[in-house]
């Protein structure tokens, strides 16, 4: 195998010394230890038990060209995906560069930062936290992006800030000019007692080149802090999007973070949760809703580290054509983390007899008095109540519908962030309708 | 003109024949009863008529109004005026019931090139019929049947029937389960909507409901043929002196 995947790597390691030059001094030690990390790794294949049932050689094939400086997108090729509030600060990034232009940013309250990672290096939270909470683990695809991230969001609520107030970040993919590849890299901090609400949009132009996207946040929550992430995932059906994100919770603080993919070719899903100190809760959710020959895998981590944690994980998939899912999420207690609950539930509906899924939940105890849980199912659409559905003069497109609609909102309703859960339930509902 | 005209029915499951030539003809505004010991074929009756596709249908017709309803789906049955109310009604996490009636309402309607009914009239139509069967507002927005007790899951059978307001209902077993007052409650529903068009197959192993829901004929169904039928003093003797009397009276041979 490692004939094959050297190629790629070398492709990539050029991408770092063409732009070696233009990375900040501040980072250059970070950046020189992750391309070597980087080149030590090389790119996973199916033999890695993390990757067995998602295969990076489709991504490897294509030639990507990192976006250069220049912005090409109007207003009117991202209408359609900004929120429909104009007052909402929307910080846009197209393959992963900051585009002023098209972001809205209007006053920020007292107490809240929301820019780019480029504009706030000097800034304390950053020398803190950047590098330190995403660290590779052996993810080749985490070393990359820290070699070769420019740009990302930094948002930031300092001791105290609380309000609902949501930064909207879009990420777009544009591969019209060419096959493009881009590294965004965040950070979100809310500092002891203060809270956040991220609503984190990847959509890509339509094109007929792929697009990659390799995306890493890092996210820290301060004591007694809490933080809601949504993430909504809906590029294009020939692009790639490999997502890290890595979280810190410090006492009793709390994460809320919804995962929500309705696009692109091959997408993975990398989330690691470090429950830090004691009383920390963490819900994580996540939901796919898939056809045509889309792979979505879904990989996380919940490292119960301290005692009295509650830990709770839900993750849906909807499943049609020749759609494949993966669910692998890894519940891991320490030995002094006593009084944890934690909880993973995986389950997937197949509508059709090619659609795949491979779910995989884990259990690793070495705490004695704990509460834990998981369990995983596979089904159809229930054929009772298809003729229920019938039978009431509603015909079978429409009663499928409705089906996979309850289904899949079960996961939508638990993102308190108003205007993005609204704006998904209509992707999804429109999606689950045309599904016929 | 008939209602329902059904004639000479044989269906099986699985390859084993549960119908085995059955017949009866209904005319608008008829209550009929249809008892039977078990496993005589009552359900399969209310399966096959409402269009459940496990059931193969061998032989025989079945006339709606007229036109012969075996090939069609179990949607296009409902839209026609055909309504089945469930021995066991299934339960559907995550669609309310109003969402549910409105949508079952529109898809007829739009069958029927009519408009669908906005959101203003849908709630009227259902503040009228939910009084029907004591049916609260909170009932309406929960899931449709889940959680309910087995007396609310029949009332919302009854409440779904009353709001699609079909030609002819088929109750399959509604008294089953039911305590004297919920019995009291759905009967009363299924009262309150009997005229001179609409007709019903009210099938029961027991003669308790009959008492509630007066029948102009009772059909006794025994091996998949009725094998006797009267009026509504049949049940009375059926209930006196059980199915076994009938059973001796059949000998169970097909009379092809």
């Amino acid at each position: 195998m490692k004939e094959i995947t050297n190629i790629p790597v070398s492709g990539y390691i050029n991408q770092y010394n063409d732009s070696v030059k233009s990375f900040k001094p501040e980072m250059s030690e970070l950046k020189v230890n992750a391309i070597k990390r980087f080149e030590e790794l090389g790119f996973p294949t199916k033999k890695s038990e993390e990757w067995k049932y998602t295969d990076v050689s489709g991504l490897l094939k294509n030639n990507f060209i990192p976006a250069g400086k220049e912005l090409k997108l109007t207003a009117a090729d991202i209408k359609s995906f900004l929120p429909v509030d104009e007052k909402q600060i929307v910080l846009v990034f197209e393959n992963g560069v900051f585009n002023k232009g098209l972001s809205q940013i209007s006053e920020l309250p007292k107490g809240l930062i929301a820019g780019t990672l480029q504009s706030n290096f000097n800034h304390d939270a950053v020398k803190n936290h950047l590098g330190k909470i995403a660290v590779d683990n052996n993810e080749s695809f985490v070393a990359l992006n820290t070699a070769l991230f420019h740009q990302g969001a930094f948002v930031y609520a300092e001791k105290n800030f609380n309000s609902e107030f949501v930064i909207q970040l879009l990420f777009i993919n544009d591969a019209r000019i060419n096959p493009s590849v881009c590294y965004p890299r965040n950070l979100y901090v809310a500092e002891q007692s203060a809270s956040l609400k991220i609503s984190e949009n990847y959509y890509s132009v339509n094109a007929i080149n792929p697009a990659f996207c390799n995306s890493v946040s890092e996210v820290f929550i301060g004591e007694n802090a809490s933080i809601e992430i949504c993430k909504n995932e809906a590029e294009n059906k020939n692009d790639f999007h490999i997502d890290y994100t890595g979280i810190f919770q410090r006492k009793n603080s709390k994460l809320l973070i919804n995962t929500i993919t309705s696009g692109g070719g091959m997408v993975r899903n990398n989330l690691r949760i470090e429950l830090q100190e004691r009383n920390c809760s963490a819900y994580l959710n996540g939901l796919s809703v898939i056809s045509g020959e889309s792979h979505v895998d879904n990989h996380s981590f919940v490292d119960h580290a301290s005692p009295d944690c509650y830990s709770n994980e839900l993750y849906k998939g909807v499943l049609d054509e020749k759609a494949r899912g993966v669910f692998n999420g890894k519940i891991f207690v320490r030995k002094d983390a006593q009084k944890t609950n934690a909880y993973q539930s995986n389950k997937s509906m197949l509508l059709s007899d090619d659609a795949t899924m491979n779910s995989k939940p884990q259990l690793e105890i070495y705490a004695d008095d704990v509460k834990c849980s998981h369990g995983a199912t596979t089904g159809q659409l229930d054929p009772e109540a298809m003729f229920y559905f019938r039978s009431r003069g509603i015909g079978e497109t429409t009663a499928r519908a409705l089906l996979t609609n309850a289904f899949a909102e079960e996961i939508l309703d638990k993102i308190t962030i108003t205007q993005t859960r609204e704006m998904l339930k209509s992707l999804i509902h429109d999606k689950l309708t045309k599904a016929e | 003109m008939n209602l329902l005209e059904i004639k000479n029915l044989k269906a099986s499951i699985e390859g084993k024949e549960i119908l085995k030539g059955l017949s009866l003809t209904i005319k608008p505004g008829e209550v009929h009863a249809i008892m039977g010991p078990n496993g005589s074929g009552k359900s399969t009756l209310a399966s096959v008529l409402a269009g459940r596709e496990e059931y193969e249908v061998t032989g025989g017709e079945v006339l709606f109004k007229g036109t012969d309803i075996l090939e069609l789906s179990p949607e296009d049955r409902a839209r026609k005026g055909l309504f089945l109310a469930f021995q066991y009604p299934v339960e559907i996490p995550g669609v309310t019931n109003a969402n549910f009636l409105k949508t079952a309402l529109n898809e007829v309607r739009k069958s029927k090139n009519l408009a669908p009914l906005d959101s203003k009239d849908f709630l009227l139509l259902m503040k009228e019929k939910m009084k029907l069967v004591e049916i609260d507002k909170a009932m309406t927005q929960r899931s449709v049947n889940e959680g309910f007790s087995g007396g609310e899951k029949k009332r919302n059978e009854i409440f779904q029937m009353a709001m699609l307001e079909p030609e002819l209902a088929v109750l399959d077993e509604t008294d089953s389960g039911l305590d004297i007052d919920a019995l009291r409650i759905v009967a009363n529903g299924v009262n309150s909507l009997r005229n001179k068009e609409r007709s019903f197959v009210v099938i029961t192993h027991y003669q308790r409901l009959l008492d509630y829901i007066v029948p102009d004929f009772v059909h006794v169904l025994y091996n998949g043929r009725i094998v006797k039928s009267g009026t509504k003093e049949l049940a009375f003797e059926l209930e006196e002196k059980g199915y076994d009397w009938i059973k001796e009276q059949t000998p169970i041979t097909t009379h092809n």
